[in-house]
């Protein structure tokens, strides 16, 4: 662990998804566990990089994955959910498919790039934390008492689809089992890898208004004050759109959507800017009251 | 008033159509199929599809290209991968859909002004050209390409993302543009 990891922040860390970088390198600095960005990254592809042309979405993934093998680190961090399943993908279907692997290699080549899709691993943090930090630790390193209420932990799709090394395959737990060592309590919650819609908020709108409204109303109902993401796209379609969701369905919700590291990264002690808690657009009122800087003095334990 | 046949024959349809597919990457499983529809059942956004998942699977393995690359539901899917977790026969369907994606776009069967395939298409020609997204500009792009009055109903959300410092205006590009893959097939403007 001297190493550390390198860092793949992807382009939503870099814009919508700010929080998530901020709330990260906080937490893993808090940690101790040393953090280097990818020198020149690309854009992962995403979704619809591989809808136009695959040879070409799994050479410019494989790009990446070349330069984390050039920086000297095997180990490749990359906290959004698509980042991470694109790169594991790759890894994947080049070892899987000859033909794949052929069109990489003479495009990474042509670039004077080296093949590395069987060397370098593809992590997520969420499971960095728990398999390689451990949960102990994270508890040991507790230095504030929870101000807030219940949460439930969302994981989304990506980061727990097709692959199963975030978490299990069913009734995903890690989330739970680390915010349960910071002593933040979750809700048991049956919607936490039903499908967000992903950019069909940008789309097709309503549809994607709708499959945000099933999931903020699932997690009222079960008594849950706030949504905790390990996906930046997540994150968005939940808190950017809450107050149009309010509107149109004529519910009252209000619900802060936290990243799972703003909420560990504050039990470790981390300031309210440093984890950009000052980003949320929902919910703003309770973050306020859970993180207001009198709680932040009288929290300390 | 005129009457026209409604159901296609199968002398219509391609015959040979489905075993291509069945060559791509992940969808090798494609006769495997049971059509037990569990795909349907778990897909968040089956309700809203012309055709069902399990349905699509039917139409490519009896060859009625034409259905399955113009429908929409080929460009709703999200790849949510819920369908490929839970499948019996272990049919990777989210590569399925990717294939029928990318013959729609190479044929040119896409439904017209349909916001995805466009967005997939100018996401596609930014990241091939630049090397990274840039959310904002990708987004006016999508709409005015499609159906300009998304944008209305996007105003509030800017506003809320350029006030938490979440939204930037420049356009992201890499350094060494010269070592990202070139077009490897003819990539067709979308409108």
């Amino acid at each position: 662990m001297a190493e550390g990891y390198v860092y793949f922040p992807g382009c939503s860390l870099k814009s919508t998804g700010v929080a998530y970088e901020e709330s990260l390198l906080t937490l893993f600095r808090l940690l101790d566990v040393k953090l280097q960005e990818l020198d020149d990254w690309n854009c992962c592809g995403a979704t619809s990089y591989m809808a136009i042309d695959e040879d070409s979405a799994f050479a410019l993934s494989a790009r990446n994955l070349a330069l984390v093998h050039k920086s000297g680190n095997s180990q490749v961090l990359a906290p959004c959910a698509a980042c991470y399943l694109v790169l594991r993908k790759t890894q994947d279907y080049v070892q899987r498919y000859p033909s794949i692997r052929a069109h990489v290699s003479s495009t990474l080549k042509a670039a004077n790039l080296p093949m590395a899709a069987d060397s370098v691993h593809t992590r997520h943090p969420l499971e960095v934390l728990y398999n390689d930090i451990g949960v102990n630790r994270i508890r040991s390193k507790v230095s504030r008492k929870w101000q807030g209420g219940p949460v439930v932990c969302y994981y989304g799709c990506q980061a727990v689809r097709p692959y199963y090394e975030v978490d299990k395959p069913v009734n995903q737990s890690r989330m739970e089992e680390l915010l349960d060592a910071a002593g933040i309590p979750t809700v048991n919650f049956a919607l936490k890898t039903k499908c967000c819609g992903g950019s069909l908020t940008g789309t097709i709108h309503s549809v994607g208004l709708r499959l945000n409204y099933i999931i903020l109303k699932e997690a009222a109902r079960k008594g849950a004050k706030a949504i905790v993401t390990l996906c930046p796209l997540c994150q968005f379609n939940l808190d950017a759109y809450q107050s149009e969701i309010r509107r149109r369905m004529k519910e009252n919700l209000d619900m802060p959507i936290f990243y799972f590291t703003q909420v560990l990264g504050w039990a470790l002690g981390g300031g309210t800017r440093e984890l950009g808690l000052h980003r949320a657009i929902s919910g703003t009122t309770l973050v306020k009251q859970w993180f207001s800087a009198a709680k932040e003095v009288a929290a300390h334990v | 008033m005129q009457i026209e046949r409604k159901m296609k024959q199968q002398r219509e349809a391609h015959p040979g159509w489905a075993s291509e597919i069945a060559q791509l990457p992940g969808c090798e499983k494609l006769f495997s199929c049971i059509q037990c529809g569990t795909c349907s059942g778990t897909c968040p956004l089956s309700i809203y599809m012309d055709y069902t998942p399990r349905r699509i699977i039917n139409l490519v393995r009896e060859g009625f290209q034409e259905e399955a690359l113009a429908s929409q539901t080929i460009w709703l899917c999200a790849s949510c991968y819920s369908c490929a977790a839970r499948c019996p026969q272990k049919i990777q369907l989210t590569d399925v859909m990717y294939s029928l994606k990318r013959e729609a776009i190479k044929k040119k069967l896409f439904p017209k002004r349909f916001p995805i395939p466009v967005l997939a298409s100018e996401f596609h020609k930014m990241v091939a050209k630049r090397g990274r997204s840039s959310e904002m500009w990708l987004v006016m792009r999508m709409a005015l390409k499609s159906n300009p009055m998304i944008l209305l109903t996007m105003m509030g959300t800017g506003w809320q993302l350029f006030r938490t410092g979440r939204m930037s205006l420049r356009m992201e590009k890499i350094d060494r543009v010269h070592e990202l893959p070139h077009k490897s097939v003819g990539a067709t403007e979308v409108h």
